[in-house]
């Protein structure tokens, strides 16, 4: 009973300050609507951003799409790119931790890259693609690769020397060291680095579907609002990314953190 | 008598050839600075075949150095390491090494641990499950099987490690005190039950230690090593039978000689360090 209790009161305790933080934002926003200080086509309502919400699943937008049609284009373009960049990426870094030379030489291309927004790659990505899907797939690589291939070679030279060597003395060489001992320690720095780099390719998306256009999606969706001066509906959109990036970043969050409760990384809050 | 000769006889070092020796050994290591450290001066050393010796000695003496050369995770400078008269060029299953951590993998099982050093040593699969029990019961782990290493204690997970290391029924065992970061109690818990698991197998074992108590408990013979670079100064034979207690009378008797010594050791290390100072 009072061990129930302690567990109801822990959950409070978690959930109760995100609900007075939203609820702040929300009053703010509505007290500042309700002023009047701005119309209501520049700055809607909670409640107006709301129904436009509910209406943008129902009857299609005025551009060929429904908000629903549209998260499903972005995540699908999502999954594809993150997918070839982790691919691309994880080969990369594999390949920067076994070799110094590649090391030295991919890996400060690598950490190049990683200072350009990969949002930058736009324009020579339209040259060279058209005004097409690949276009913004290739942005989308382009922001995952580094940050893939930088958290696979740091997460492998991170590995405790003690484990190689413990393995070592039980007698695994080469490829059995790597596979059995050196890939599976290495393995909660590389989620971790997947964790950045699936951000990273989600603002990456988001703003490559916002320039270019044709196609669907919610960056799209965005721009396809604002030509129309859709102000809710733009709100709505914002939501809706919020709600999705959220949704995968939870998803990404569980894996973690399985993960790190199995080998007892995880730090009790 | 305590005093008659023990049930087991020890054997003698020279007699027949030696499991495991060190031949006119040393090892430098280089510092930050670029500067050579001397770890270990030329040390000869023959461990007969299921002998147990303690290697002790003050810190930076180089017994962890000297190890690691038997295990083969490193290279000696000048001399060779022998493991029954051929040279040791890598770490092997023969000769599997106790760290002072128990470094098991936390991504397996405790039985999981136990059963990929069965697997290296090309057990069956379908043999694994039962061999990893038998020696998890044997350190009184059986419960534990299916327990990931972090939910255990810090003396079951010394006793894991140990499972881990006899399942690969090496013919040396290496340990770099391996009980060295548990509380006084647990430690000689396991010390005991070391001691007991060791006269069912007999592997040569070599055993560094800074307890002088835990060496004289455990050891067939005590080498003491110098203040750095490490060289040997003295040797203790405990022929005292088995299986030991830890009051034994004659075994405090040694500890206080050794102690003796250790301490003088000891105090070079100190009073150099005051002059570097």
């Amino acid at each position: 009973m009072s061990n129930g209790n302690a567990r109801w009161r822990s959950a409070a305790g978690q959930i109760l300050p995100r609900v007075i933080a939203i609820g702040a934002l929300l009053l703010a926003w509505w007290a500042t609507t309700a002023s009047g200080l701005f119309s209501e086509s520049v700055l809607p309502s909670p409640g107006a951003v709301l129904q436009a919400f509910a209406d943008s699943f129902v009857t299609p937008d005025p551009p060929r799409e429904s908000i629903l049609q549209a998260a499903q284009a972005s995540l699908i373009r999502l999954v594809v790119g993150l997918s070839i960049g982790i691919v691309v990426g994880t080969i990369i870094g594999l390949a920067m931790a076994t070799w110094v030379s590649v090391q030295r030489s991919v890996g400060s291309l690598m950490a190049g890259l990683q200072a350009l927004p990969s949002i930058s790659w736009l324009p020579l990505a339209i040259i060279w693609f058209g005004l097409s899907e690949r276009a913004v797939l290739f942005v989308v690589i382009i922001a995952a690769i580094p940050a893939v291939a930088i958290a696979s070679a740091s997460s492998i030279r991170l590995v405790p020397p003690l484990l190689v060597r413990a393995g070592r003395t039980l007698g695994a060489r080469r490829w059995v060291l790597q596979r059995h001992v050196v890939l599976p320690a290495a393995v909660p720095g590389y989620v971790a680095g997947l964790q950045s780099a699936w951000a990273l390719a989600w603002r990456a998306l988001m703003a490559g579907e916002l320039i270019s256009t044709g196609g669907k999606g919610l960056g799209h969706l965005l721009d396809a609002n604002r030509q129309l001066f859709l102000v809710s509906r733009i709100f709505a959109v914002m939501l809706m990314i919020i709600i999705v990036g959220m949704g995968v970043e939870a998803l990404f969050g569980i894996w973690d953190r399985r993960i790190r409760a199995k080998r007892g990384l995880l730090v009790a809050t | 008598m305590r005093t008659e000769r023990s049930l087991v006889a020890v054997p003698e070092a020279g007699a027949g050839r030696p499991k495991l020796s060190a031949r006119g050994v040393s090892k430098t290591f280089r510092n930050a600075r670029g500067g050579t450290v001397s770890a270990l001066g030329e040390v000869n050393l023959d461990i007969a075949e299921g002998e147990f010796v303690c290697l002790i000695g003050p810190s930076g003496c180089g017994k962890t150095t000297l190890l690691n050369l038997f295990a083969g995770l490193d290279r000696p400078d000048a001399g060779e390491i022998l493991m029954s008269g051929a040279p040791v060029t890598q770490p092997g299953p023969d000769r599997t090494v106790l760290f002072q951590e128990p470094a098991l993998f936390p991504w397996l099982s405790v039985q999981a641990n136990v059963e990929f050093a069965l697997k290296l040593i090309g057990v069956p699969s379908d043999e694994r499950p039962d061999r990893a029990m038998h020696w998890l019961r044997r350190v009184h782990l059986g419960r534990f099987a299916n327990a990931q290493p972090h939910e255990l204690s810090g003396g079951m997970r010394s006793r894991a490690a140990l499972a881990r290391a006899l399942a690969c029924q090496p013919e040396v065992l290496l340990a770099d005190e391996p009980f060295a970061a548990l509380d006084a109690q647990t430690r000689e818990i396991l010390q005991a039950e070391l001691q007991e698991v060791w006269l069912e197998t007999r592997n040569t074992f070599v055993f560094v230690t800074h307890n002088v108590r835990e060496a004289v408990f455990l050891a067939d013979r005590v080498v003491l090593m110098s203040a750095p670079p490490g060289s040997f100064v003295a040797e203790h034979r405990i022929s005292a039978p088995r299986p030991r207690e830890y009051e034994d009378v004659l075994l405090t008797k040694v500890v206080v000689d050794i102690h003796e010594h250790l301490l003088k050791e000891v105090e070079k290390v100190v009073e150099r360090e005051r002059e570097m100072a």
